[in-house]
């Protein structure tokens, strides 16, 4: 940002990126539709990190939050129904200078694409993931997707869904090499905001689910929560995670201290048993991420390569 | 063609000199040696040296591996051989040839699977392993005393061989090292250079030790001497004087080098048999220029991280055979859609479904080129040779990221273990993929900015100020925002399905191999086209009027073949995969690349086809394009459940 510099020279940096550089279409979400939350918040924290918009690349799969990398003004890739994962992990494998943002939801992640959300997982790569969960197919028109609520009727099961559902943060906790899990509400934007931001600054993939509104669809869904807050447990530790300020804890009174590097006190508080968590569950930045490996050899020039190329026909001369 | 290309009869070597021992030496145009074990004993390791060492001394050569069905087949069975053919001759050689000239295997059973499938004739000379004959198990002994007076009256000249007893002299365990001692009996029999096969030998085997190398390489001196003292003749191959630098190696190889050649940097895979070799080529290798390879978790995922990399500036390949193909389409079909260059090797085994997972078939050509839905214009190579699966991988990256459509390159499972000496390659810069351009974009030019004549335009990378775009698989304009008005849809699909025109106005027309005009004309793609000529070739020589024409472009065609078949009476194509006989009618299912020539030549486009899992011998193409001539011969053509097939 401008400034002065200690020799009062005005400091003035090649470019100074505004809300409005990180804005495209105009978002053509349904009104009080949560995605917008989250677009809003994204387009912020891209503003306050100064992410220059070439480096920043939003994949995304299929559905009514697929839409998102279209209202960004960045690289992005809007690509099949469940694989945003692979797509995602493929850009950033030899492209570490890239800031890669994955934008799936609850059918795209948890139905169709779920053997490439475990194993992304498992890859930590440096990937933030936000998983939009309205518990519905919103875009098809009201389909169960694996969060729907058991008994909650949809267009393909009208007389309710007949099997439990998933909870991805249960599933995300249960995998090996998991590096940072959260949850968050598209409602109280400065959470959101403070989770996204962690969740960037994470080396290694955070896993963000965002608990969102589908007025459409799902109309009600959240109604409890929304109106009783205390149900939520928000999840407070000594800086290392996603900071809990005043207007946070204004809205919502339940606070529960967590240590984020207690796996299983983090497994515990996924599944509901003290509130629906709401802040970092587990944070390893520990874990091994195969993005330090996939970089291997990267900028290896081209004399060099011809050089090696040579050596490796020798092995097959005649 | 062993019997065919034997040339004059035998005679003795005046010069022989020691080695010879009195032997008589045959000068042969050809030989086909088989090695066959159980599996587990070496024999392939024993062919692949044999066949080196051939090519290394400037025969023309071809090894095909021989492969049980099951990892761990039961000990001793029919069903179980494994082991390497080696087709070694003065000439080129292209493809596995008729029946071997000579066989050595490591029991009595082993053989009647190889005599199952008619890669023994009479005069065959079989070495064979002589322990079972002194084995406490009177079943065993019973069994090759049997199998023995069998062979005889098959015709086969057999040459019982102690193999074990002699390997026992030197090693305690001889399971361990009877094939470099039958590696050292070949060698004596065909005049192999010693000092050449031990520096093979220490190169293979050097990361086990110098004590190991040095035990193999006095199995190899044993089984040489042995053969010396106690083998009546020898066959020299003669060889016709080259000074080209040249190297051998297998298909899924060259592929693999093709990759690191190209300067790919990223091969994308998930396991599938037969095209996982290339991988662990890559696993293990890639990193010397720089790759890497990434197992993804299954094929989709697989092709989508290729797609990933590739749409981030560093094109990247997937291997895979046709059950991962059939896996693959969506992603495909995003790949063309959105224009991401990609490249996909599908090395095929036979289908549909697992199929025959170890075996060739050419059964997935329609569904390289049309398998996707939707209309989804994709480029088809196919390489006849293990050159050309070196090459065609540079050619491939090229053509994807010049004109943005996906490449499928359509090897199979003989080119994928076939060996073959070929013209050393020679890396250069204009074969690598350029570095990621960081300069700015100028953000007046769309990320669609097609050429209408062409249908061209250049794509700006992630990291290019200027150029940020939405990639989306929904119908888009050429500024990539999604539309569903009908005229953009239609332009959309012009733009893609004129670059594939584009590209057919620039290639040639093929080469007809022999005269061009005649009675028949056979047209082929890919791994058959070696045997295809040689059939064509032997043919010529009795006089008929016959050409043949390999396909390497098969989406879009090379051009101008209507004008080249209407120089033929009768034009049909020769494939591994299922037609009908002319005899079904109107309703006849027509081999693959028929079909394709019929629809866009509407030239009568004749077929014959088969799925013997297994290469086409040359007689057995023969015989079916005598049954085209003019004057067709009595003898009768092969259906797929009679072809003699060899390998």
């Amino acid at each position: 940002m401008h400034g002065l510099t200690q020799d009062w020279e005005v400091q003035e940096p090649d470019r100074c990126l505004v809300l409005e550089d990180y804005e495209s279409l105009k978002p053509r979400w349904c009104p009080g539709c949560g995605d917008h939350a989250v677009l809003g918040a994204l387009q912020r924290l891209s503003r306050d990190l100064q992410l220059p918009p070439e480096k920043v690349v939003i994949v995304s799969g299929i559905g009514c939050s697929s839409r998102f990398p279209h209202y960004m003004k960045t690289y992005g890739f809007h690509g099949l129904h469940g694989r945003p994962l692979p797509i995602a992990s493929g850009v950033l494998s030899r492209r570490p200078d890239l800031h890669v943002f994955v934008v799936t939801g609850d059918g795209d992640c948890c139905a169709i694409g779920t053997a490439h959300w475990i194993h992304a997982v498992r890859h930590n790569m440096n990937l933030t993931v936000l998983l939009f969960d309205n518990n519905i197919y919103g875009l098809t028109k009201m389909q169960s997707s694996p969060t729907t609520p058991w008994g909650s009727a949809s267009n393909t099961h009208p007389t309710g869904v007949p099997v439990a559902p998933i909870n991805p943060l249960e599933v995300t906790l249960g995998i090996g090499n998991a590096s940072f899990v959260a949850q968050t509400l598209d409602w109280s934007p400065p959470h959101l905001y403070a989770t996204l931001k962690a969740a960037h600054a994470h080396d290694g993939l955070s896993f963000v689910r965002i608990l969102q509104r589908c007025p459409h669809f799902m109309r009600d869904r959240w109604d409890e929560l929304q109106n009783e807050a205390e149900r939520v447990a928000v999840l407070e530790d000594d800086g290392m995670g996603i900071p809990v300020g005043d207007p946070v804890r204004r809205l919502f009174p339940h606070i529960v201290p967590h240590d984020p590097t207690d796996l299983g006190r983090g497994r515990h508080l996924a599944t509901g048993a003290e509130g629906i968590p709401m802040g970092l569950l587990y944070c390893n930045p520990d874990s091994p991420r195969y993005d330090q490996v996939t970089i291997q050899g990267l900028g290896m020039s081209a004399d060099d390569k011809l050089r090696a190329m040579s050596a490796e026909l020798d092995r097959f001369a005649l | 063609m062993g019997d065919g290309t034997e040339r004059g009869t035998p005679e003795t070597n005046g010069q022989g000199g020691n080695a010879n021992h009195g032997a008589l030496v045959h000068e042969v145009a050809e030989h086909i040696v088989e090695i066959i074990s159980d599996s587990g004993e070496g024999a392939q390791t024993a062919g692949q040296l044999f066949g080196t060492v051939s090519a290394r001394m400037g025969n023309g050569v071809w090894t095909v591996e021989i492969i049980p069905a099951e990892i761990e087949p039961p000990y001793r069975s029919r069903a179980g051989a494994s082991g390497n053919r080696i087709r070694v001759a003065t000439r080129p050689v292209t493809n596995m040839g008729e029946a071997a000239d000579v066989v050595v295997a490591f029991n009595e059973q082993v053989p009647y699977s190889r005599i199952d499938v008619g890669a023994l004739k009479p005069g065959t000379l079989l070495f064979l392993e002589s322990e079972w004959a002194n084995s406490p198990d009177p079943l065993i002994r019973e069994a090759y005393a049997t199998a023995l007076v069998d062979f005889q009256d098959r015709g086969y000249e057999v040459v019982e061989v102690p193999m074990q007893q002699e390997c026992l002299r030197l090693v305690e365990d001889p399971k361990r090292g009877k094939n470099i001692w039958i590696l050292g009996l070949l060698c004596a029999l065909y005049e192999r250079d010693l000092a050449l096969v031990e520096t093979l030998i220490e190169r293979k085997l050097g990361r086990k030790g110098a004590a190991v190398v040095q035990a193999n390489q006095g199995l190899l001196r044993a089984g040489y001497d042995w053969a010396t003292h106690n083998v009546d003749r020898r066959f020299r191959v003669p060889v016709e004087g080259t000074d080209a630098d040249r190297v051998v190696m297998n298909g899924n190889e060259a592929l693999a080098l093709g990759v690191m050649s190209a300067g790919i940097e990223v091969c994308s895979m998930y396991p599938i048999t037969p095209a996982t070799s290339v991988s662990h080529y890559l696993a293990a290798r890639f990193g010397q220029v720089g790759g890497i390879v990434h197992q993804a978790e299954d094929e989709i995922a697989a092709i989508g991280f290729a797609i990933g990399a590739s749409y981030a500036g560093k094109t990247a390949v997937t291997v895979t055979s046709g059950p991962g193909l059939a896996l693959k389409t969506e992603f495909i079909g995003l790949a063309t859609m959105a224009e991401i260059p990609l490249v996909i090797i599908d090395v095929q085994r036979g289908g549909p479904s697992t199929g025959l997972p170890t075996r060739v078939e050419q059964g997935d050509l329609l569904a390289a080129i049309f398998g996707q839905p939707g209309d989804t214009p994709v480029i088809v190579l196919a390489p006849s040779s293990i050159e050309e699966c070196f090459h065609f991988v540079i050619t491939a990256r090229k053509l994807t990221e010049t004109f943005r459509v996906p490449v499928i390159l359509l090897t199979d499972a003989s080119l994928a273990t076939a060996q073959q000496p070929f013209l050393r390659p020679s890396p250069c810069q204009q074969w690598l993929a350029p570095p990621v351009d960081p300069s700015p974009w100028d953000p007046e030019v769309p990320p669609y900015a097609w050429d209408p004549e062409t249908g061209l335009s250049q794509r700006p990378l992630p990291g290019q100020r200027g150029g940020e775009y939405v990639v989306t698989g929904l119908a888009h304009d050429e500024e990539s925002h999604v539309a569903y008005e009908s005229k953009v849809n239609q332009r959309g699909l012009a733009m893609r399905r004129r670059k594939l025109e584009t590209l057919r106005s620039s290639l040639r027309t093929p080469t007809i191999h022999g005269d061009d005009e005649g009675d028949v004309l056979v047209v082929g793609w890919g791994s058959t086209r070696g045997a295809i000529e040689e059939a064509v070739d032997v043919m010529r020589e009795q006089g008929n009027k016959v050409s043949c024409l390999t396909l390497r472009f098969l989406s879009p065609m090379e051009p101008g073949l209507t004008e080249i078949f209407g120089r033929f009476r009768r034009v049909m194509t020769v494939e591994i995969n299922y037609s009908d006989p002319p005899s079904a009618g109107e309703g006849r299912t027509y081999a693959q690349l028929a079909w394709l020539l019929r629809a866009q030549t509407l030239v009568d486009v004749d077929c014959w086809s088969c799925v013997p899992g297994v290469p086409l011998p040359p007689r057995v193409i023969a015989a079916a394009i005598r049954e085209r001539l003019p004057d067709p011969t009595a003898e009768p053509s092969f259906d797929g459940e009679n072809v003699p097939c060899t390998v």
